[in-house]
């Protein structure tokens, strides 16, 4: 589905050859400043690569319209963001981004409580702690039914235990609805529990090789 | 124009500066290091106005569409040069660009939709009708523009992340800085909504004042102010809405990523 070949970003990355593969559930690993959530933004072109190309079910990512790319890979990033006042306010607000049409009441509340967030839709989403807001925020793309789903840390504000059970519903919902998942994460627990291939960024960051060198 | 108004005599315009000497005592005693700031701008207010009364009285008597066209260029130019200076922040190229159309297309549109369908005076070029007003209108645009450039900046500074992940779920450039669009653009206009609210009760407008002073009908007077608040709160939100409308632009590359992103 996506193949980076001769990818360069900047000093971060160098990928010669990477392939990720369809309808699974890929997990990248690697210490932080390797270059994982980098990765991730090449992906959806949130940012374009220096040299190389990144081809998208076989057509390079920069001979496709943008805002189409991130209507279909949607990306979730590291710290969750507000839009809006209420809770509802902030589950439609990527469906209103993404120009899709919104979801009744009844499903927004499924949603969420999917999550395990059983929050009142009227609620000032402001008050909610930070790991109510990774949920919320969560909730919201997953709302957005895209074909490809990009996670920064989705779980890093929750507790162990809630991480897992989130992360097991989400993983879920993808391999039920055919999803194609690529998430950053830090726990290794998290990634042999879900992952159907572990990809480690460091031999592909720039600077992790010059730190080995060394 | 009224015969008795009162020219003022040279000791009576001085005895006003008693006002300065009295503010400058009171910098000093409260040891306020501002003496010299009040000096300047005293000394500036002066002589600027000192010039342009010159420069006006010459133009009032060889009324010329040449002069009166280069003089309100001169205006708009020295407003965006100055509107560059006022805002705290770096300004790119394009940013520049922006704000200088913004503010000619705004400000020159306006002044001519108020001078040949509001106030229709002839000749067009009437120096005394067309650069006062011409004065009022850019002036205020000036103001408004540098407090929408300001708060767009800031904005997109401050809520950069948001604007990210707005685009992060395929938002288009536009939708993701919505918000901080209509921030900007409401904090421009509000200070001209707000003079509006106040006008005639709280304070009586200079321009008003003015021609009171120089024995013009009060009736006609407000005629004048009423058209020219109206002029100026249309000028300033064309000018506006046309920087917020492009100005959004700038922090976005051909392929509808954050500029400076990582």
């Amino acid at each position: 589905m996506f193949t980076f070949q001769d990818v360069v970003y900047k000093d971060i990355l160098k990928l010669n050859k990477l392939t990720i593969n369809k309808r699974q559930i890929t997990c990248l690993v690697g210490e932080s400043g390797t270059g994982k959530s980098t990765l991730l933004k090449l992906m959806n072109n949130m940012i374009s690569s220096t040299s190389g190309t990144i081809f998208y079910n076989e057509t390079p990512v920069e001979e496709l319209d943008p805002v189409e790319i991130r209507r279909d890979i949607s990306m979730l990033s590291q710290s969750p963001v507000l839009f809006g006042e209420t809770v509802k306010d902030n589950l439609e607000a990527g469906l209103i981004f993404a120009d899709k049409p919104l979801a009744d009441e009844e499903k927004l509340i499924e949603t969420m409580n999917y999550f395990y967030l059983h929050k009142n839709l009227e609620e000032n989403a402001e008050t909610l702690s930070g790991g109510e807001q990774q949920r919320l925020a969560l909730s919201r793309m997953i709302l957005l039914d895209s074909s490809v789903f990009l996670l920064d840390e989705p779980t890093s504000a929750l507790d162990e235990d809630l991480e897992h059970k989130v992360m097991e519903r989400f993983i879920d919902h993808a391999r039920k609805h055919e999803k194609t998942v690529v998430f950053v994460t830090h726990s290794k627990t998290i990634a042999k529990a879900f992952a159907d291939n572990i990809v480690d960024i460091t031999p592909f960051s720039i600077k992790g090789s010059v730190k080995r060198e060394r | 124009m009224n015969d008795n108004i009162i020219d003022l005599t040279l000791w009576q315009l001085l005895s006003a500066y008693v006002f300065i000497i009295l503010l400058l005592i009171i910098v000093k005693l409260r040891k306020i290091p501002r003496n010299k700031e009040i000096l300047i701008s005293t000394l500036r207010m002066t002589f600027q106005l000192l010039i342009v009364g010159y420069i006006l009285m010459y133009l009032f008597d060889n009324p010329h569409p040449l002069l009166t066209t280069a003089v309100v260029l001169i205006m708009v130019t020295f407003a965006i040069w100055n509107i560059y200076k006022r805002v705290r922040m770096d300004l790119n190229k394009k940013m520049k660009k922006i704000i200088a159309i913004s503010m000619a297309a705004g400000t020159l549109s306006s002044l001519i939709y108020f001078n040949f369908v509001v106030i229709q005076f002839s000749p067009w070029y009437e120096p005394r009708y067309f650069i006062p007003i011409a004065g009022m209108i850019i002036g205020n645009s000036m103001t408004g523009i540098t407090l929408g450039v300001q708060t767009l900046m800031e904005n997109m500074k401050d809520q950069r992340s948001r604007v990210e992940a707005a685009l992060m779920l395929g938002a288009t450039p536009k939708e993701a800085t919505r918000k901080m669009v209509n921030q900007a653009f409401d904090s421009a206009i509000l200070p001209t909504i707000n003079s509006m609210v106040g006008t005639g009760i709280v304070f009586l407008p200079g321009m008003m004042t003015g021609q009171i002073l120089a024995g013009v009908n009060p009736v006609t007077a407000i005629e004048y102010q009423i058209a020219i608040l109206l002029g100026v709160a249309g000028a300033v939100a064309l000018t506006v809405i046309l920087f917020v409308q492009n100005g959004y632009k700038v922090f976005f590359n051909e392929r509808k990523q954050l500029e400076g992103g990582e």
